[in-house]
């Protein structure tokens, strides 16, 4: 089985991968005539050369570890979960519902409460699809999927029509109380006398993200219920065999998945817009997916990842500020990264594994 | 891992000590993405018109994601663009926020009213221009039955549907006048699909010119329109074009002159209240080779005579967003 050493699966692959997808995205920005080496230049600079930068890589970053584990815990119980980006909605309105109607004096009081809520809501709107597949046999990328159309639709009523709206003709929600604002980076870094921007939106939730990447490490692989999580996974059969109830386990995946979408929604919602905007989840959800193919569902993958994706936006977003490269062009950029590191993970897989089995024969 | 950033970093500085300080202007389109062939495309034609004619260079940037407003605000401000213009309503909200932070930087928001000292807003009469295509749709319609499809519902398309129905009342006071919402999400402005289905709809209550104010919507209103045979009246831009003998006219809201204006300007533009209406040639109607056949001479006379009473103060048209009600 093992014919790789693990650094080889870990780091090497996805960094040829890599490779390979920027080469790619070289050709397409040179043959638009414009330079793709002062274009990675400017997307490096741009994501990690100044704090605005790094915050806004590191705001894009803590999204997609909350939707990337979201995707990675499903994934181990062999079930794919589509409905991040609805689940993701979900956790932002409820987040909205408590943020509005409960006076917290003070954020820190404010935080635990939100990230429960959050978790709660993208929990429960997970729980449905869960309990159809578990009980009824419905296929969960089917119901997972139409689940996003719901919540966008609930969301956009309730944006247009329900008293959280504010007055105007924009599709948001009534500003949050100053007193729940959460710190961003800024307000952490200055008292131990470290400059950062003080607008770029990276706030505490980073390392709520941080800390769920180490929970999901436990949990996956020091409890009883990450084993039998995997199990399932890995073998529906043997895992009934050794006592796991499927039923039970589908439905506790997906809501363990359904809680880390929703809590995106501290990030971008309470964290950064400090009000719920239509759309908020901007595909984070699907990118969650990429994250966790990439990341190979192992949260210190996913959190490389979520990296290289939060570079990516911020990245491409700079591209399209000061190279005038246009945004279709930045989403393709992105999609050779998904489409080679993600879709094409074994063309690069098997020659790499052929030339160690090759270099281990020589050796004996 | 460390190593990478390392030579990330290096690279990031040298990168960062080459970008100058510029006094460009820039320009922010909205999501419906610079080529909606109406709104923002005409904010595009501004631009591009300023360029030709001043051999100067301008930022620009087409948003992907409501985050990315304030970020490209920021962006554009922190480096010393300026005057800074941003197409659509839905940066009121940002702008409210970035324009203390950057006092020398002067902003210009059009379609929307945000009250800060290096702010200009930028807003067009709207009812004056839709009444004057109103009554060109009463004239030049058969059954007595004109559409209108807006966008989104959102006071600012309720102004556009007001003036229309009260010009078409007022060329013809038996007129009936059919309105719909695209939808009430963002989406509305970019749903082609749906606007055609909407035509369709009004076509079969008789409708047989149908106004579209609904950004990329309309597109899909004028495309039907054209399929189906009837009239159809186009918006921001001069649309007459996309189906030469089948568009009756195309109210005409001129984004592209207040963007034009306001590079023209730079750094000078006075901060306040910019309202474009008929008089200064903000909104109108347009008559070109392609609607010659259709908008006929007596029309056109008929809406100068009315575009100068407006002018004059001799009518008056009623401004939905003045009270949020609607005398028709």
């Amino acid at each position: 089985m093992d014919t790789m050493p693990k650094w080889a699966d870990i780091v090497l692959i996805p960094l040829i991968n890599l490779l390979i997808a920027f080469f790619l995205s070289g050709l397409v920005i040179w043959a638009i005539g414009k330079d793709p080496f002062e274009a990675i230049r400017t997307m490096v600079a741009g994501a990690f050369g100044s704090t605005d930068g790094v915050g806004y890589t590191l705001y894009y970053t803590t999204n997609f570890i909350f939707t990337g584990l979201a995707v990675a815990v499903a994934s181990r119980a062999a079930l794919f979960n589509i409905g991040g980006e609805g689940q993701v909605m979900l956790g932002g309105l409820g987040l909205t519902l408590l943020l509005l109607t409960v006076d917290f004096p003070h954020w820190a009081i404010a935080l635990p409460v939100a990230v429960i809520t959050s978790a709660a809501f993208g929990a429960g709107w997970a729980f449905v699809p869960a309990y159809l597949a578990a009980k009824r046999g419905s296929h969960i990328v089917v119901t997972t999927i139409m689940f996003n159309f719901i919540a966008f639709s609930l969301l956009g009523y309730m944006l247009v029509s329900s008293w959280i709206k504010k007055p105007g003709g924009v599709p948001e929600s009534l500003d949050f109380a100053e007193t729940v604002h959460l710190p961003n980076f800024h307000d952490i870094l200055a008292p131990l006398g470290i400059e950062f921007s003080k607008h770029a939106p990276a706030n505490i939730s980073f390392f709520i993200a941080v800390a769920c990447c180490v929970l999901f490490f436990v949990v996956m692989w020091h409890t009883q219920l990450g084993t039998a999580i995997r199990q399932f996974g890995k073998s529906e059969g043997a895992a009934i065999y050794a006592g796991v109830s499927p039923v039970k386990i589908t439905i506790i995946a997906m809501m363990i998945s359904g809680g880390l979408a929703g809590l995106m929604a501290v990030n971008a919602t309470m964290g950064e817009a400090e009000r719920l905007i239509l759309g908020f989840s901007e595909g984070a959800g699907f990118i969650g997916i990429a994250v966790a193919l990439m990341g190979r569902n192992h949260p210190f993958g996913i959190f490389l990842a979520a990296v290289l994706f939060g570079f990516l936006y911020q990245g491409g977003s700079e591209l399209s500020l000061w190279m005038g490269i246009p945004r279709e062009l930045v989403i393709v950029i992105q999609a050779l990264v998904i489409l080679l590191t993600g879709a094409l993970d074994n063309m690069v897989r098997m020659p790499v594994e052929r030339l160690f089995l090759h270099f281990r024969k020589g050796a004996n | 891992m460390s190593l990478m950033r390392t030579l990330l970093g290096a690279a990031a500085t040298v990168t960062l000590g080459a970008t100058a300080t510029l006094a460009d202007p820039a320009i922010i389109f909205d999501l419906g993405g610079k080529f909606d062939k109406s709104f923002n495309e005409s904010a595009y034609t501004g631009a591009e018109r300023w360029k030709e004619e001043t051999g100067g260079n301008y930022l620009e940037i087409e948003l992907q994601s409501d985050a990315q407003r304030e970020q490209a605000l920021r962006a554009f401000a922190g480096r010393g663009a300026n005057p800074v213009v941003m197409a659509g309503f839905s940066f009121a909200s940002a702008l409210t926020e970035v324009a203390p932070d950057y006092p020398d930087t002067k902003f210009v928001i059009i379609d929307m009213v945000v009250d800060a000292p290096n702010v200009t807003s930028v807003v067009f009469n709207e009812h004056e221009g839709s009444y004057l295509v109103g009554m060109a749709a009463a004239m030049e319609s058969e059954t007595g039955t004109v559409g209108f499809i807006g966008g989104m519902d959102i006071p600012l398309i309720s102004r556009f549907a007001c003036g229309y129905a009260q010009g078409a009342k007022a060329a013809n006071a038996d007129a009936t006048v059919v309105q719909n919402m695209t939808g009430s999400t963002p989406a509305a402005w970019n749903d082609p699909v749906k606007g055609g289905e909407l035509t369709k709809a009004q076509i079969s209550q008789g409708a047989d010119v149908v106004f579209a104010a609904a950004g990329g919507t309309g597109i899909g209103v004028l495309q039907t329109a054209a399929d189906e045979g009837i009239l159809s009246i186009g918006v921001d831009s001069n649309q007459n074009f996309m189906h030469p003998g089948q568009v009756l006219t195309s109210m005409t809201k001129r984004v592209d002159n207040a963007v034009y204006n306001a590079f023209s300007a730079g750094e000078d533009v006075a901060p306040g209240f910019n309202v474009m209406g008929l008089n200064n040639d903000g909104v109108g109607y347009a008559v070109d080779e392609f609607n010659a056949s259709v908008l006929s001479a007596d029309t056109i006379a008929a809406l100068e005579e009315a575009k100068a009473a407006i002018i004059a103060g001799d009518i008056a048209v009623h401004d939905f967003m003045s009270d949020s009600t609607c005398p028709m």
